[in-house]
């Protein structure tokens, strides 16, 4: 028989963790940072409306773009909290999750032979994704010593006849790093200059713990060639409920529906009333977690660098991203031995990609209790090495 | 009062047990800063107690609560005011408030057992000057005080990793 996977699905690598994945399973009392996910349930009220909705006969397709209820306030809430503009009629597509959005995002621009550059560490699924629509990622490095920001030199080096676009993720996963205004405003000088499309994953932009979040769309002209995704999984807890968005300028946008049309049809309607509401009035439920997750930051992050892992002060989402360079292991030897050790369960950082090597991702959304205990745990672990 | 002081007043709303230490570390403060707002806050009387909440269902003490409400007559001068502050003396009134609405001052009593709130209320609240009306409701079951669930409810569950 003839092997019929493609090239393609075989030139992606299976994820790195399985095996830990399925270790961790088997355990007990295994305490897990290694969630990306919140640990809040999703706010009563945007669960009750979804029910509601249900119970009144509301289980059809919506419009391909999603509910237009959904996008008119999107639009309002993009404009009045970042200052984003984007028509709710024909510029903003509701998908099933931000994964879907960049997919869509990437398969509308990319030809065979288009290089996408990647900001890494970066979350796992942007070069795969890249692969899979026949283009090729170029990962470029954020380091340590530029708190993991996006340098524009390292950038300008990566820079081909091929490149076509840009993709960047911040506050990131899994650093935390936040770029400011100036710090994009470099960057948007770069991609205008060598006339790139930028796409940015905006998903953790109200976890952003010191000032406000910067939209990369308002920034210069990017505007006119951004497509900006972001949704309501981190920020309202909803990561179950699939539901993000996609925004760029009406021509754009329009390509990108085409797909979104063929492959999703619409987002699931449920998850999309739930959606409104959380728009409607969950803002102080929302915030009320922000605030929690800063303390746990505060917290987490002191002890870390307290038991000797040396750790910046992620600005944002909640993610701490320590260095495990001190303790002379790699990374991967490190989440390993933790989790068999000590039973605790972080991220080894090379999983993301370039600069992720000899760092741990480790999510403090888990209750200040269990922050506590894990951190006990990896001091008496560093300790026995 | 700034917005540091009203962080700490959340967090020592949701657990007062937390050394100034850990506060401090949460808030950005030193363990001595946060001790001085505290102990500020404290002789403001913006903290009045700390206070544990317990189920006391649970704890099987099998005592009766019940929430009063009542009918008055304002004083001249005084309004309600005179008439609540004595009512407050009394250690069954747990919680006493002025509401709007059709009664006008809502007392939740405790007590070891419906006769002794029933007597409470026949022999103290209901006979005092200026009292028109009660209407006493006894409380079946607690499920959430002060924020706080009181029944049991399964955590959901996670995966140990996502990305």
């Amino acid at each position: 028989m003839r092997n019929f996977i493609s090239e393609r699905a075989q030139s992606i690598p299976p994820s790195g963790i399985r095996k830990f994945f399925d270790l961790a399973l088997t355990m007990e009392d295994v305490i897990s940072l290694g969630v990306g996910e919140p640990d809040f349930r999703t706010p009563w009220n945007i669960c009750e409306s979804s029910i509601y909705s249900i119970e009144q006969g509301v289980t059809s397709y919506t419009s391909n773009k999603g509910l237009p209820a959904l996008r008119e306030v999107l639009s309002g809430y993009l404009k009045q909290h970042y200052g984003l503009c984007y028509s709710g009629d024909d510029e903003i597509i509701i998908t099933s999750g931000v994964s879907e959005a960049l997919d869509i995002s990437i398969r509308a621009i990319v030809d065979p032979g288009d290089e996408v550059l990647i900001a890494q560490p970066s979350y796992v699924s942007y070069a795969p994704c890249v692969t899979l629509a026949g283009g090729v990622p170029v990962p470029v490095e954020c380091t340590e010593s530029d708190k993991f920001k996006l340098n524009p030199d390292t950038l300008q080096e990566k820079i081909t006849k091929k490149t076509k676009a840009l993709m960047i993720n911040f506050p990131n996963n899994p650093t935390g790093a936040v770029m400011k205004r100036n710090d994009l405003q470099t960057i948007a000088d770069i991609v205008i200059d060598n006339d790139l499309l930028l796409v940015t994953d905006e998903v953790y932009a109200e976890l952003t713990y010191e000032g406000s979040h910067i939209a990369a769309g308002t920034v210069s002209d990017l505007w006119q060639r951004t497509i900006t995704l972001n949704g309501f999984s981190k920020a309202y807890a909803m990561t179950g409920w699939r539901v993000g968005y996609l925004c760029a300028p009406r021509d754009l946008c329009e390509s990108v529906l085409k797909i979104h049309q063929y492959v999703m049809l619409c987002a699931p309607v449920m998850g999309q009333v739930g959606a409104l509401e959380a728009i409607r009035s969950a803002e102080e439920d929302k915030n009320n977690m922000v605030n929690e997750y800063r303390l746990r930051r505060n917290m987490f992050v002191t002890g870390l660098n307290r038991i000797g892992l040396s750790t910046h002060i992620p600005e944002g989402a909640f993610y701490a991203f320590p260095s495990v360079k001190a303790t002379g292991l790699s990374d991967t030897e490190f989440a390993e031995r933790l989790l068999k050790e000590q039973h605790v369960a972080v991220v080894p950082g090379s999983v993301f990609g370039a600069g992720g090597e000899s760092h741990l991702r480790c999510a403090y959304a888990v209750s200040r209790k269990q922050l506590n205990e894990a951190l006990s745990r990896m001091e008496i672990f560093i300790n026995s090495l | 009062m700034d917005e540091k002081d009203l962080e700490l007043l959340r967090i020592l709303e949701d657990n007062s047990r937390l050394s100034a230490q850990e506060i401090g570390t949460m808030t950005s403060l030193t363990a001595v800063e946060a001790e001085t707002r505290i102990h500020a806050l404290e002789a403001a009387g913006v903290i009045r107690k700390y206070t544990t909440v317990i189920n006391w269902e649970m704890a099987g003490n099998g005592e009766v609560s019940s929430i009063i409400e009542l009918k008055v007559s304002p004083e001249r001068d005084y309004g309600y005011d005179r008439i609540a502050e004595r009512l407050s003396r009394f250690r069954q009134v747990k919680t006493l408030r002025l509401m709007t609405g059709t009664h006008d001052l809502q007392l939740l009593v405790t007590g070891r057992n419906m006769q002794e709130v029933s007597r409470f209320v026949s022999e103290h609240v209901a006979p005092m000057d200026r009292i028109r009306e009660t209407a006493t409701h006894i409380i079946m079951k607690s499920y959430k005080e002060n924020g706080n669930i009181l029944f049991e409810h399964k955590e959901t569950e996670r995966l140990p990793y996502s990305f």
